[in-house]
């Protein structure tokens, strides 16, 4: 019996609206339905006042999250796809994300966000938003890898005083399974050591963790060593994490599925150039999506994100440098 | 509680008869607000305050109205610019004002925002942010929590906007979601015929703003926003509606803002016509002389009124003059509540 990613968010929202009255569903398609990718499932029939489908409407729908975390709830808001969330940018930043810092009155919501590339998405359908929202201030931002992690890291975002924008990977869905959820004791805002390593270090998050660990396995069959750092939430970032990895290797690649511009991955570097220069033995290196949109046909699309065969092209560049 | 599965009706039968007392009450807010908005001009104009200050003349009745139609403790009322006056029909407290438009590090807002973007968001008074329409949706949630919890029986929440808000996505998303939840939430819009300096001509096509409560499938109500008794009668039985379980109503109130935008702004694009016209009037003004023709008070006592608020706000001033901003160096610099997570 094995339990796949989703699974693991449809099983910890059951607890959560179980184990807590003031945790509610909300968005698109999410009673009867199930949601577009089920991760609300059955839920509707046993909550039917906790489990509401909401207009097609996703500023309203976290405007009025805001309202209900104000009155003493603890709302679960399903964007349907983490593209159209940019719908709802105004509400998410300047209302959720000012709230706390303006009136001490935090704001305990979390928005699910699924995000990521699926061949034959499309350029709507498969965006990856944790750049943006970790830019402004207010928000925590949680990436999840791991089957594990995405129940573990929803329950912790439920659970937590402030908004949290929990990106989720399409991507994992059905396709990362495992034997059973296991926890390795790890909070949220902490870093995760997926593999380890002495030559170089790639510092990644969510389904790019899973790419990087394809790479490392392709190089180690020539005797390279990589480390893996799963960050987990890219806000906060678990610098420690990053540093005592770099301080190890002396050599960074900071690897994103979002687009090149800014974002995760020049954070990481940005940071470690300042905080562990003299830890570095070579440039430290990015390697993102392309500065296009996403495109559509399987064969584009598969080549517009990066892969094992372009992490490990970029991993001998480092190497080699 | 469950919603009714009555249609709204346009006029529900039984409206309030409007109190005297209650009519007092409301004028009295419109002095205070007044006053200690002329007081806020001159303080601007003096530099002594920083950032914008936005008034509220002329539109005193409406939002007077609704403040008192609503009660602390209990409704939620959700101002925006021009609500000086509703604030104080509703309850808050002069200082929570001058102690945000002075910056002081005592009021809600501890120095964080500034001017009209204050208010006590655990007490039933959301703070606004800037991006209009927002707080449909907001304070929506607030009522949908209390269905949740099971505490929504006779509670109402309110909030207000300009004919110019009425434009945005927010709006129209949050008072369609009100209008599907069934929720008891007003919405009164001051159809003030300048959205800052734009004409409601460039800034929606129909006749008035009340065609679109049939279309979101909520109660409309349309009143004369000069005028304080008929303002406070329409919005007592929108309030009242609400209450009772038809939904949400939208209540458009038309008049003229008696002053700029901010300010900053001489409101020179309004012609002199329209401030002449009938709906150029100072609701201030219409309301004394309704309330001194209908016996409800006397030259003597509404002298009194304003010389009461004229010392309150003096005071909320002084105090406020007094207390220090906000230590930059002693600022925490966190967004977030919880250790760590930034």
């Amino acid at each position: 019996m094995s339990i796949t990613y989703i699974d693991a968010i449809h099983q910890a929202q059951a607890e959560l609206l179980k184990d807590d009255e003031s945790v509610f569903l909300y968005g698109q398609d999410i009673g009867k339905f199930g949601g577009a990718f089920k991760a609300t499932k059955g839920f509707q029939e046993e909550y039917p006042d906790r489990v509401l489908d909401s207009p097609i409407s996703e500023d309203a729908m976290i405007g009025m999250a805001v309202g209900a975390a104000i009155n003493g709830m603890r709302p679960i808001v399903e964007m349907q796809f983490a593209d159209f969330s940019s719908v709802a940018f105004n509400q998410i930043v300047n209302q959720a994300g000012t709230h706390f810092y303006r009136t001490g009155v935090p704001i305990p919501i979390t928005v699910r966000m699924p995000c990521g590339g699926t061949p034959g998405s499309g350029p709507f359908h498969s965006q990856m938003v944790e750049s943006i929202y970790s830019h402004y201030p207010g928000l925590v931002v949680a990436t999840p890898a791991t089957v594990s992690d995405a129940y573990y890291l929803l329950k912790e975002a439920a659970q937590l005083d402030d908004p949290v924008i929990f990106c989720e990977h399409k991507f994992l869905y059905r396709w990362l399974k495992s034997q059973a959820i296991e926890s390795d004791e790890l909070s949220l805002g902490q870093a995760r050591l997926t593999r380890t390593g002495k030559h170089a270090t790639v510092v990644t998050y969510s389904a790019m963790v899973h790419e990087a660990v394809r790479a490392a396995d392709r190089l180690a069959e020539e005797g390279w060593q990589i480390e893996v750092v799963d960050l987990r939430t890219v806000k906060p970032l678990d610098m420690d994490t990053v540093i005592a990895s770099v301080a190890r290797t002396g050599r960074l690649l900071a690897l994103g599925e979002g687009f090149p511009w800014g974002g995760v991955t020049s954070e990481v570097i940005s940071r470690v150039v300042a905080e562990g220069f003299h830890l570095l033995d070579a440039p430290p290196l990015r390697l993102n999506a392309k500065d296009t949109p996403i495109p559509y046909h399987p064969d584009l699309w598969a080549a517009h994100r990066p892969t094992p065969e372009s992490i490990v092209e970029k991993l001998r560049e480092l190497l080699s440098l | 509680m469950s919603s009714p599965s009555v249609p709204f009706p346009k006029d529900p039968a039984g409206g309030p008869t409007l109190d005297g007392d209650l009519i007092r009450t409301v004028y009295r807010s419109m002095i205070t607000a007044r006053t200690l908005e002329a007081k806020l001009s001159s303080l601007y104009k003096a530099g002594k305050i920083v950032g914008g200050v936005y008034l509220g003349t002329g539109q005193e009745a409406i939002s007077a109205s609704l403040g008192a139609s609503l009660k602390r403790g209990s409704d939620y009322f959700s101002p925006l610019i021009r609500d000086q006056a509703g604030r104080c029909a509703f309850g808050e407290e002069l200082l929570d004002a001058t102690r945000t438009y002075l910056g002081s590090v005592e009021g809600p807002m501890r120095g964080r925002d500034g001017n009209v973007h204050r208010g006590r968001p655990r007490e039933g008074m959301p703070a606004m942010i800037s991006h209009l329409g927002t707080a449909v949706s907001m304070v929506s949630g607030l009522l949908l929590a209390d269905r949740l919890k099971g505490t929504l029986d006779g509670k109402v929440g309110a909030t207000c906007l300009g004919d110019g808000a009425t434009s945005t996505g927010s709006f129209h998303e949050g008072l369609n979601l009100a209008a599907v939840e069934k929720l008891p939430l007003v919405v009164l819009v001051a159809d003030n015929q300048f959205a800052y300096s734009t004409p409601r001509a460039r800034q929606f096509a129909c006749e008035t703003l009340l065609e679109r409560a049939s279309g979101y499938g909520v109660g409309g109500t349309e009143v004369d926003g000069t005028d304080l008794k008929a303002s406070l009668a329409g919005i007592q039985q929108a309030v009242q509606s609400a209450r009772e379980g038809y939904g949400p109503q939208l209540v458009v109130a038309r008049l003229l803002r008696l002053c700029g935008h901010g300010e900053h702004d001489d409101a020179s694009y309004v012609p002199t016509e329209l401030r002449e016209s009938l709906m150029g009037r100072d609701c201030l003004a219409v309301g004394r002389a309704q309330i001194l023709e209908d016996g409800l008070s006397d030259e003597v006592e509404l002298l009194n009124w304003e010389q009461e608020a004229a010392e309150k706000v003096q005071e909320a001033v002084a105090i406020a003059q007094r207390e220090h901003g906000p230590d930059p160096y002693r600022e925490d610099w966190r967004a977030v509540s919880v250790e760590g997570m930034q």
